[in-house]
């Protein structure tokens, strides 16, 4: 058996088995509850530079298959788990879990006591960690970790984005959306495609002229890795898009940067929410979801409620931190979850169902606006 | 919105004796109910006519009525107490039928009360295969193909378009009977005329069998509000072809995507939401096809609280009934915490970081000439659940709670290793095949042999291979040379270390030591709905091989009562009943109480009965690793029934204190010789008897004796094995069946007092003083085992005489024992003379329905009695005597119908109903009067 090491950044240990090459990574830990999905898990562009804990006992049962990927690779900075299953049963068109890990070059620790890990960050917090499967000394690898800079005002967005601006769909179709690709996952765009939507992708420094030009019938801010605090620009430019009274749907990081164009504060949670069975209560309709989440910032409940523009249409049920707001007098709103499940429930599609309900709305304000949907749909 | 503030009172309806497919696991919601709906300050009033049943003690409910379960008996409630709602769905089908009854007959209306909980509609629906089916089409779910034939010819038609294998069900049959499963071409034409001929409207439903295709329960809660929660989803080892009630089942659900598995919560939605508007619990199960399309089809819906509610619920921490009740007041999940952790909410979907794995516990010894494949009709009496933090350690875990005989799966010498006999268990799957498996991987047969014959998930069956590899690593060392990677692998997996020293040919406490010595040590961990994202108030743990130890130890004083394990004929619910009762007493004491017991169905295994729960098997390397971290002042074995006390000879060589009766004295009681010595020392009468040890020495022994005679392996439960034979040819017989099945066992050979009257006492002692709880007479003459027979409470024509016998020859033995804690005495009466059979110090069977039927908690006595803090003189006795209370045996032969109804020394009854009458004019009382010889086998 490959020995590895994880190494928090408060000097605790762990030993397990290692998956995949010899390797040290280092990135924030966090751990994620959901049951299954974690091949999704893996290849969200959210979790970059983090290394993830699956409190799920058995990983890789059903394999890796192309079609659910999130993004076009591994995006995790390592994992670590209790059994990391060589073998899988499906029939689909697969692979096994330790070639793709193989393949990606992506580093897994198994046999590890992942309760108590979990016990441990749940007490102190969010914090980076180290693992490897080299076999280096101790120091030497306190060493990495120390370099290892926090989470806490790190801007990932330029990391995962699109590089250039590309479509997805008909051009012919009813509704131009925009999507601010700060890391966005591969069920945020089948979700608006399933629509009668011709979809383009713009990076993460895309200006507002260029977003302008393409004439989009609505904005979709995406979800994404880090902290929103220091994305300045993608801020000032969510608050130019919204100041145009542009239709504008925020998912996660994307809430977050409604919310801070907005005036309003985020703040680095204790330990963030990561899975795919937390409850969310619709104020407005008095229903609730079971929503996936995966987020380690939150927007400041004390600023949205002192903000008179801003209305909480959505409350966690465990915490009552803020889960989706919307603006008072513009076409906006945005939530904290992944209405685009992959992994997790479905229970909140009717978001998208929503946002383009709010472009057709707005559309019909417009001279001649009335959309006429094509029949492929 | 909050609860509705109309109701103030609430009538909860159980679902009568234990039969197989409706058992304890109803005790366990119901009773969770009215606590839930006490917490609410309602008034709880309940109906069940099962007395061995916590959901019937004043320490559950307001008002109790032991009545049966009839419309009847619904009218007089509600003429007695103001009820504002009924609550049928923790009962089962049998609470749901009563309900739905007293709606038709205007009962509910006439008395205004309302119905909560449940949506006549919906049940309508889910039980009405037709109406489903349209539904289901209506709302776009799937299902699996099925039309209807008329004649012989269309049938076969059908046959030809969906291919084998199929169901055959005729129309408007009750319980599937004349229904088959065809999956060999010749079978067809019997079974379409069967089906045909069977229903009276000469139609039979023609469904495309997905036989292999993998099966899955979810289980949901919703609320008014329509809001939904999936609170478990549990995967069946065994595919599609086995009732599930009689599969091994696993949670989490291990080989599906999340893709697939959305798909299926995305349809378990729409399909509550389709079939009515209710606020409770609900089961769904769908299956899955085995290929690369991963196609779902809805198999069925049950709008209620079930089987495997109550599995859900132990399997995650979350307590679906008490929730359920709450749904039925009014509240939304959204207005409710989740209990365990005392502040997240009840608006969620718990998350497990262990798998648990279920296994049925069969009884087909009991029932001599059953068909013993499994298949779409429940045949399992119990079942026992593992945990652990991989599928192989609950696996494992889940062998050894079944109290088969076997330390786990596999590494103990009892493996089959006739490859026709193998082969032929994995492509008829009886209860053993999982057993089969294992020894299919050792004896080297393939596994896409194995996987083509048993069509299991090919991820369950590399599981399984893992074990066998790993076994046969370990068997190349020996004790001194095993390595410390391997042998914490094994634990890890979950080997006993009974297991691992057949393996390593040394003893189970030599592996206990090396594995200590190398720090190899259980620890403890939580169940607690959430993976430890949020803390726990009120878990209860489960032991693994890991680092952390999460179970802190208090520091108060601590007594650990032992639960009785998997139920199974002979011994049931009762025993659990007795657990929990001794649990209450001992913390009423002022202890710090611990329970131990694997039985997902009970109310023992409720996280708010003992102040702490470890689900763990009833197992002796568990529980000794669990003493020895909790450090108590004793164990209580006499309340868990046999599982418990035959731990009892392990817990006194390891010093551990048995509170109550000695070890030495539970002994003397199972060892004929010794106890028949007591007896005679105290001018006791027992029928003449004789021990052997082989065929002919038991032919020479009948010579003295004379026949009829009693034979019986000794130290066995409800009566397995025992049998009355007439002549040598028979005694010879079935001795020699006895030591094959039990080689080396002593068997005990009695006189059979023919014609004899059997009655029984039960009894608390403390040493000194001895109170008789009470005498119950049978009704049947003796042959027949005093589970199955009728029995009455008081004895109905026994004379002062006789009755002062019993009573004296009571205390005399219970003293002559040292019993302290409870005793029941088995007695012959024949010719004015008293015989005694046995003596068993510890709770019965009969304490339970004695309790009930006087209105005094014994068992609370009994166990206060046994931690030393009350005298038997403290208590203040006060029995409600009026009239009688007839204990009724209740059968489950309709899932037998091969086997014949011939009752005779070994039981076979899997529940009992209570039954009151004034005096013995009493109509009832003279039927079963006279139909006592019927079902006499000698």
């Amino acid at each position: 058996m490959n020995k590895a090491i994880v190494l928090l950044e408060d000097g605790t240990i762990f030993y397990g088995k290692a998956e995949g090459p010899a390797m040290t990574s280092v990135g924030e830990i966090c751990f994620t509850t959901g049951m299954t999905g974690y091949q999704e898990v893996f290849t969200d562009p959210s979790y970059f530079n983090q290394i993830v804990v699956a409190t799920n006992t058995h990983i890789g049962n059903y394999g890796i298959h192309r079609d659910e990927s999130q993004s076009g690779s591994v995006k995790i900075a390592g994992f670590v788990c209790r059994n990391f299953n060589e073998q899988h049963s499906r029939v689909r068109e697969s692979e096994s879990l330790p070639d793709f890990f193989r393949r990606e070059g992506i580093l897994a620790v198994s046999e590890v006591d992942t309760r108590k890990l979990v016990r441990h960050i749940r007490e102190k917090g969010a914090m980076n960690a180290l693992i490897s499967s080299e076999d280096k000394p101790l120091e030497e690898l306190k060493a990495i970790l120390a370099k290892a800079p926090s989470m806490k005002g790190m801007g990932l967005a330029s990391e995962v984005s699109t590089q250039k601006m590309y479509t997805l769909g008909d051009e012919n179709r009813a509704y131009r959306i925009a999507v601010l690709d700060l890391g966005v996952k591969r069920n945020i765009l089948d979700s608006l495609l399933k629509y009668d939507a011709y979809v383009g992708v713009f990076p993460h420094n895309a200006s507002l002229e260029e977003i302008a030009a393409w004439k989009p019938d609505g904005i979709l801010i995406s979800n994404g890795p880090g902290d929103p605090e220091p994305l300045h620009e993608q801020a000032e430019l969510v608050k130019k898009l919204i100041d145009q009274e542009m239709p504008t749907f925020g998912i996660c990081l994307g809430h977050q940067l409604i919310s801070l164009s907005q005036g309003l504060e985020t703040f680095k949670m204790f330990n963030g929410h990561r899975g795919i069975n937390h409850p969310v209560k619709n104020l407005l309709t008095g229903r609730c979801e079971v929503t996936s989440q995966n987020h380690g910032f939150a927007v400041s409940r004390e600023s949205a409620e002192k903000n008179g523009s801003v209305e909480i249409t959505h409350i966690h049920l465990n915490d009552d931190t803020i889960a989706g707001l919307r603006l008072r007098n513009k076409p906006v709103f945005s939530v904290q979850y992944h209405p685009e499940a992959s992994p997790g429930p479905n229970d909140s599609e009717y978001l998208f169902e929503q946002f383009f309900e709010l472009i057709r709305e707005n559309k019909a304000k417009k001279p001649g606006g009335k959309v006429e949907e094509s029949a492929e749909r | 919105m909050p609860k509705d503030q109309s109701i103030k009172s609430v009538l909860i309806i159980g679902s009568g004796p234990i039969i197989i497919g409706q058992a304890a696991e109803f005790d366990y919601s119901g009773s969770q109910a009215a606590r839930s709906l006490k917490e609410e300050g309602i008034e709880v009033t309940l109906i069940n006519s099962n007395p061995a049943t916590i959901m019937t003690d004043k320490v559950t409910a307001d008002n109790i009525y032991l009545l049966p379960l009839e419309p009847a008996s619904i009218v007089q409630i509600l003429k007695e107490h103001q009820i504002d709602a009924v609550l049928p769905s923790m009962g089962g089908q049998t609470a749901l039928n009563l309900a739905i009854k007293c709606q038709e007959q205007g009962i509910w209306e006439e008395y205004g009360v309302k119905m909560i909980g449940v949506d006549t509609n919906a049940i309508e629906i889910t039980e009405d295969r037709e109406l489903f089916r349209q539904k289901m089409a209506e709302i776009g779910i799937p299902m699996a193909p099925s039309k209807t034939a008329k004649s012989f010819l269309e049938g076969k038609e059908v046959a030809q378009e969906f291919g084998l294998p199929l169901v055959i069900r005729p129309s408007f049959t009750l319980g599937g009977s004349g229904g088959s499963v065809v999956y060999d071409k010749e079978d067809l034409e019997s079974a379409l005329q069967r089906g045909l001929q069977a229903s009276p409207i000469h139609e039979v439903m023609i469904d495309k069998a997905v036989i292999g295709w993998k099966e899955y329960e979810l289980e949901l809660l919703r609320d008014r509000n329509g809001n939904v929660v999936i609170i478990c989803s549990i995967e069946n080892f065994d595919p599609m072809g086995i009732h599930t009630g009689d599969s091994i089942t696993v949670a989490p659900a291990m080989t599906l995507s999340d893709t697939t598995f959305q798909k299926m919560r995305n349809m378990a939605i729409k399909m509550i939401r389709s079939i009515g508007n209710f606020a409770g619990g609900c089961n769904v199960q769908f299956s899955v096809s085995n290929d690369e399309k991963e196609e779902i089809i809805a198999i069925e819906i049950n709008p209620r609280v079930s089987r495997s509610s109550a599995l859900a619920s132990k399997a995650t921490g979350y307590p679906i009934a008490k929730i359920a009740s709450k749904l039925a007041l009014g509240y939304m999940l959204d207005e409710l915490k989740n209990p365990v952790t005392g502040n997240t909410s009840a608006m969620f979907e718990p998350t497990l970081d262990y798998v648990i794995v279920k296994i049925p516990r069969w009884n087909f010894d009991k029932f001599k000439g059953a068909n013993r494949r499994l298949g779409f009709q429940m045949k399992s009496v119990g079942e026992a659940m593992g945990i652990g933090r991989s599928f192989q350690e609950a696996l494992q875990k889940a062998c050894q709670s079944l109290e088969i005989g076997r330390n786990g799966l596999g590494a103990d010498g009892k493996e089959l290793t006739d490859q026709n006999v193998i082969l032929d268990s994995l492509k008829h799957p009886g209860w053993d095949r999982l057993f089969h498996i294992y020894d299919a991987f050792k004896l080297g047969i393939s596994f896409s042999t194995i996987h083509k014959s048993t069509l299991i998930d090919p991820w369950f069956l590399r599981q399984i291979q893992e074990l066998v590899e790993l076994e046969g690593e370990i068997v190349q060392y020996t004790l001194d040379n095993i390595p410390e990677g391997l042998l914490r692998e094994a634990k890890k997996k979950g080997y006993a270390d009974r297991q691992i020293a057949h393996l390593l040919r040394c003893l189970e406490s030599q592996v206990y030591e090396k594995r200590n010595k190398l720090g190899i040590k259980r620890v403890f961990k939580q169940v607690d709905t959430c993976a430890a994202e949020f803390p726990a108030e009120t878990p209860y743990y489960y032991s693994t091989f890991e680092e952390e130890n999460e179970s802190v130890q208090s520091g108060r004083e601590k007594v650990i009562i032992l639960g009785s394990g998997p139920n199974r004929i002979g011994q049931g619910i009762e025993f659990d009943y007795s657990c929990v009762h001794g649990v209450l007493a001992a913390k009423e004491c002022g202890y710090e109480t611990i329970m131990i017991n694997c039985n997902p169905e009970t109310v023992s295994t409720d996280f708010t009965t003992a102040d702490k729960l470890y689900f763990e098997p009833v197992f002796w390397e568990h529980i000794y690793d669990i003493i020895l971290h909790e450090k108590p002042i004793g164990v209580i074995v006499q309340l868990g029934g046999q599982t418990a006390l035959k731990l009892a000879e392990k817990l006194d060589k390891y010093g551990i204190k048995i509170i109550g009766t000695s070890y030495h004295a539970l002994d003397l009681a199972e060892d004929r010789g010794r106890f028949s010595s007591l007896l005679k020392e105290n001018e006791v009468p027992y029928p003449k008897f004789g021990s052997v040890k082989s065929a002919e020495a038991a032919v020479k022994m009948s010579r003295e004796l004379g026949f009829p005679l009693l034979v019986r392996p000794s130290y066995v439960l409800g009566g397995q094995s025992m049998k009355i034979v007439i002549n040598e040819e028979e005694l010879e017989q079935h001795v020699v069946n006895i030591l094959h099945q039990m080689p080396g066992n002593e068997i005990l050979i009695d006189n059979f007092l023919s014609g004899a009257i059997e009655a029984e006492a039960d009894a608390i002692c403390d040493g000194e003083d001895v109170y008789i709880i009470g005498i119950m007479e049978h009704i049947e003459p003796a042959g027949i085992h005093s589970g199955d027979s009728y029995a009455v409470l008081p004895p109905f024509n026994l004379g002062d005489l006789i009755l002062t016998q019993i009573e004296e020859i009571t205390k005399k033995v219970a003293l002559a024992l040292n019993t302290v804690g409870l005793i029941n005495i088995q007695f012959a009466i024949k010719d004015d003379v008293v015989y005694v059979i046995e003596a068993n110090p510890r709770a019965s069977r009969t304490v339970p329905f004695i309790a009930k039927a006087y209105q005094e908690p014994y068992v609370n006595y009994a166990t206060k009695v046994m931690l030393g803090h009350k005298k038997v003189k403290d208590f203040d006795f006060k029995p409600v005597k009026k009239g009688y209370a007839i204990k009724v045996p209740v059968f489950s032969f309709d899932k037998f119908h091969e086997v014949s109804k011939e009752l005779g020394p070994e039981m076979k009854s899997t529940g009992e109903a209570i039954h009151f009458i004034d005096n013995l004019k009493d109509e009832y009382f003279h039927k079963i009067y006279g139909e006592r010889n019927l079902y006499l086998s000698r």
